[in-house]
């Protein structure tokens, strides 16, 4: 069983603009999978249709065997946005706790958890910070502790590391991969750097710009696990070079777009 | 990337006739709903004989079309009907709250302009700009009225500097927060072409403080009118809505229709000088203006 | 935003009193003020009966001060009571318009301009419904004053949450009620404090406006305007710094419950002047 079965996706929004065509994907169990693609491309609004936080204009799509909405409700992901999220009001530990909170979880079972996970991302000590008082990297440690605290076995990843510097992104890349080892999940990541996919990922998406459509898939077989040496092995740059071709070969757009409203908010 | 909602609405006049259309539908609703809850109300009242909140009977909640039917009576025998007289107090009390907003908003905003220069300034004197407002003016109305008077000057002038203490507080806030909205990177970009206080103070401050002091403006508008109102009352100002609102209270047992239509035209004014200014922002800034939620 | 990490922060003693020093500048400004007071009338011969010296309007308070004291808190009672009706209602409605988004299409043009009519006029019409003695008579006036500032305020607060916040929420399949009570809510208190610290002082002004068209005497409002009527104006501005005494604790009373109350706010003032 696949942890992610996309098949014939398309997304068309009310304005006429066709986001996705014909997506046909399938991640397997353990995989770390970067999509990977121009401005516009729908990538994100694919990520946010395996959430089921939107839905497909056509196509189904199925996590761990079941339709995406059942798999949201029975809180079969985690997902990591490019904002943090984190609430103000929260201290860092009673951030984490959100979702276990939301599951019913005792208050014996949530501390114990809320104490693996900062282990988990390195965070012991900044239980009771707030956070404002934590730089941008370690908001987005929070929320990934967050999105893997009730262990699901799919995370969903949009441009987490994004508004982050060059060296906070690679040693958070680094970190992630440790994670993903530990914990055994599969991740689906959305990202706009090159390197980003190629360092992390086992299997890189590249997408045409819109509609976007899968414009290639390229194997990632640089050894696990994968250290800052890794970027600097010639295989590396090759991948890259490969990604990068590929991503020309899809068509450059003509310029900076933006993805229309991927939330309907119904509140 | 998180993505905002970037769907092109219907606007052009193709999108404009439905909506006004609807609104003005929704508007007539509003109103027709209104008319329902008050005679409603004032039915159940009546026949079920409530005295909790207040008593229903005729005097305190006389029949809509009644107070209707007020605006066409004439106040003296062979005289002109009310709605004339409504008429001329409304402009009498309109134009001494457009000359007190003009003027409260002139000072409310050279003040924000001064106090956005200097931080220790603005720690001096902006508490007392707050607490200028828990001074009940109104109860100092009578003494402004007389005390300007004895120096010569016309009542409606202190009906207007009272109308202007009421404005210029909303502006000198709002316009000193959007004095100081910009980003620091502006600034710096300002300084980098080596612009000096008062050049970075009207190309940059103050068109990015415009939305703020429009927000200002919607709420002195009605603040005005309200001071030139209560302005009017211990002057036993003639020729006024404020006037009259004391008139006709002393009369409401026997002619309670009459007070309740000069409340509506008291309304009507407000709402016209806050619609005013709606437009004028609509013009000023180009763009729908911004909805109070 | 990469701000360096700052330790946990300190005890509620430390939180307000840091902004002591803060006030020296305003204090300044009092004393300058007051002297400034003083010294133009004595140089321009003011006279007494338009705007008095401070130091008489002292001595007047203080002569007065337990008349004063009995009047202004029976008219704080009017205020307080409007302020808890009209910031009550004004949350629930905001809390409706914020859980049921057609009621807020339909209705939220009605509130504004409800808003832009002169409240005050209606105070003959409440004394004619409650009694001119009443205080309820002018406890309506306040409320309804209260009432706009307040639900606008929370409403503006209960909407304005990051989309993301709403698609987390999404993806923990969490219902409605527990996005309102966990993200709407907390959001909001900023907002809300906002509105109420606006609606202190509205309700002061509604209770002693409500009193001018007409009230009993051991009300504030009365007393100033009798006082004003008789050309008494330094009882008058005795009164007068009373009710703007009462505003000012108050406001500060809220104020106080704001700052304890969303610490957590980066921006716990209501807006940067810094």
């Amino acid at each position: 069983m696949n942890a992610v079965s996309i098949k014939g996706v398309s997304k068309q929004f009310k304005a006429g603009v066709t986001a996705l065509q014909g997506i046909d994907l399938d991640v397997e169990p353990g995989e770390f999978v970067s999509l990977i693609g121009p401005s516009g491309c729908g990538k994100s609004t694919l990520l946010r249709i395996i959430g089921d936080l939107t839905k497909p204009t056509a196509g189904t799509v199925e996590v761990n065997g079941k339709p995406a909405e059942r798999a949201r409700r029975d809180h079969e992901y985690g997902i990591v946005f490019q904002d943090s999220v984190l609430y103000d009001w929260r201290t860092v530990a009673k951030n984490i706790s959100l979702p276990l909170e939301l599951l019913h979880w005792s208050r014996s079972k949530r501390n114990a958890r809320i104490k693996d996970m900062l282990e988990l991302v390195e965070l012991t000590g900044f239980e009771n910070h707030h956070p404002w008082q934590l730089s941008g990297g370690m908001q987005q440690r929070v929320s990934i502790a967050r999105a893997l605290s009730f262990s699901p076995s799919l995370l969903l990843m949009d441009e987490p590391f994004g508004a982050l510097d060059e060296m906070t992104r690679e040693r958070l890349n680094a970190e992630l991969l440790g994670i993903w080892q530990e914990t055994g999940s599969t991740v689906v990541f959305v990202t706009h750097s090159i390197p980003e996919a190629v360092f992390l990922s086992t299997r890189v998406v590249v997408m045409s710009a819109r509609p976007g459509r899968v414009a290639g898939l390229i194997e990632v077989d640089l050894p696990q696990p994968r250290t800052s040496a890794t970027r600097e092995e010639p295989h590396f740059f090759e991948l890259v070079t490969q990604v990068r071709e590929q991503l020309a070969a899809a068509g450059a757009p003509l310029g900076e777009t933006q993805e229309p409203a991927l939330v309907e908010d119904q509140a | 990337m998180s993505a905002f909602v970037v769907e092109p609405s219907k606007r052009g006049i193709a999108g404009a006739l439905p909506r006004a259309a609807a609104r003005a539908v929704l508007l007539v609703a509003g109103l027709a709903l209104l008319w329902g809850v008050w005679e409603g109300y004032r039915w159940l009242g009546i026949r079920g004989h409530w005295t909790w909140p207040f008593e229903v009977n005729d005097t305190n909640m006389p029949h809509i079309s009644k107070i209707w039917h007020a605006f066409g009576q004439p106040l003296q025998p062979d005289g002109p009907p009310l709605r004339h007289y409504l008429w001329h107090w409304a402009i009498f009390t309109g134009k001494e709250a457009l000359a007190g907003f003009a003027l409260g908003a002139a000072i409310g905003f050279f003040l924000a302009v001064a106090l956005s220069q200097s931080k220790v300034v603005r720690r001096g004197v902006l508490p007392y700009i707050v607490v200028s407002q828990t001074v009940p003016i109104l109860a100092i109305a009578p003494m402004v009225v007389v005390g300007l008077g004895t120096k010569g000057v016309t009542p409606w002038v202190s009906v207007a500097v009272i109308a202007a203490y009421l404005t210029f507080f909303p502006v000198a806030i709002n316009t000193l927060r959007g004095l100081l909205s910009p980003d620091p990177e502006a600034l710096e970009l300002m300084r980098s072409y080596a612009a000096g206080r008062w050049k970075i103070l009207w190309r940059l401050r103050v068109p990015t403080s415009l939305p703020y002091v429009f927000s200002a403006l919607k709420i002195s508008a009605t603040a005005s009118v309200i001071g030139a109102i209560i302005g009017e009352t211990p002057a036993s100002l003639q020729g006024g809505l404020g006037y009259a609102i004391v008139n006709f209270n002393q009369y409401y047992s026997i002619q309670p229709a009459n007070l309740w239509a000069t409340i509506i035209v008291c309304a009507l004014l407000g709402i016209v000088f806050f619609l005013a200014i709606v437009v004028l922002e609509r013009l000023v800034l180009k763009r729908a203006p911004e909805n109070f939620a | 935003m990469s701000t360096i990490v700052q330790p946990a922060p300190r005890s509620v003693g430390r939180r307000v009193g840091r902004t002591a020093l803060d006030w020296i500048p305003a204090l300044a400004v009092f004393v300058l003020g007051i002297a400034a007071w003083q010294g133009l009338i004595a140089a321009f011969h003011i006279q007494e009966f338009l705007l008095p010296k401070p130091t008489s309007i002292a001595q007047a308070f203080w002569a007065q001060k337990s008349a004063l004291w009995s009047q202004g808190i029976y008219t704080f009672k009017e205020a307080l009571g409007g302020y808890a009706l009209g910031c009550g209602l004004g949350i629930l409605v905001a809390l409706l318009f914020a859980a049921w988004r057609v009621l807020s299409s339909a209705f939220m043009p009605y509130a504004v301009a409800a808003n832009a009519i002169p409240i005050i006029a209606f105070a003959p019409i409440m004394n004619n419904w409650f009694g001119l003695l009443n205080p309820f008579s002018k406890m309506a006036i306040a409320a309804v004053l209260c009432f706009f500032p307040v639900m606008i305020n929370t409403l503006r607060g209960l909407t304005s949450v990051h989309p993301s916040s709403i698609e987390l929420m999404r993806s923990y399949a969490a219902g409605r009620v527990s996005l309102f009570r966990r993200v709407r809510i907390p959001n909001a208190l900023p907002y809300m404090f906002t509105g109420l610290k606006i609606a202190t002082v509205l309700s002061m002004i509604g209770a002693i406006v409500g009193e001018y068209f007409g009230g009993p005497t051991e009300a504030l409002g009365v007393k100033i305007l009798n006082d004003s009527s008789y050309g008494n104006f330094t009882d008058a501005w005795a009164g007068i710094v009373m009710a703007s005494l009462l505003g000012i604790v108050f406001y500060a009373v809220v104020a106080l419950a704001e700052r304890l109350t969303t610490s957590w706010h980066p921006s716990a003032r209501a807006f940067h002047t810094e």
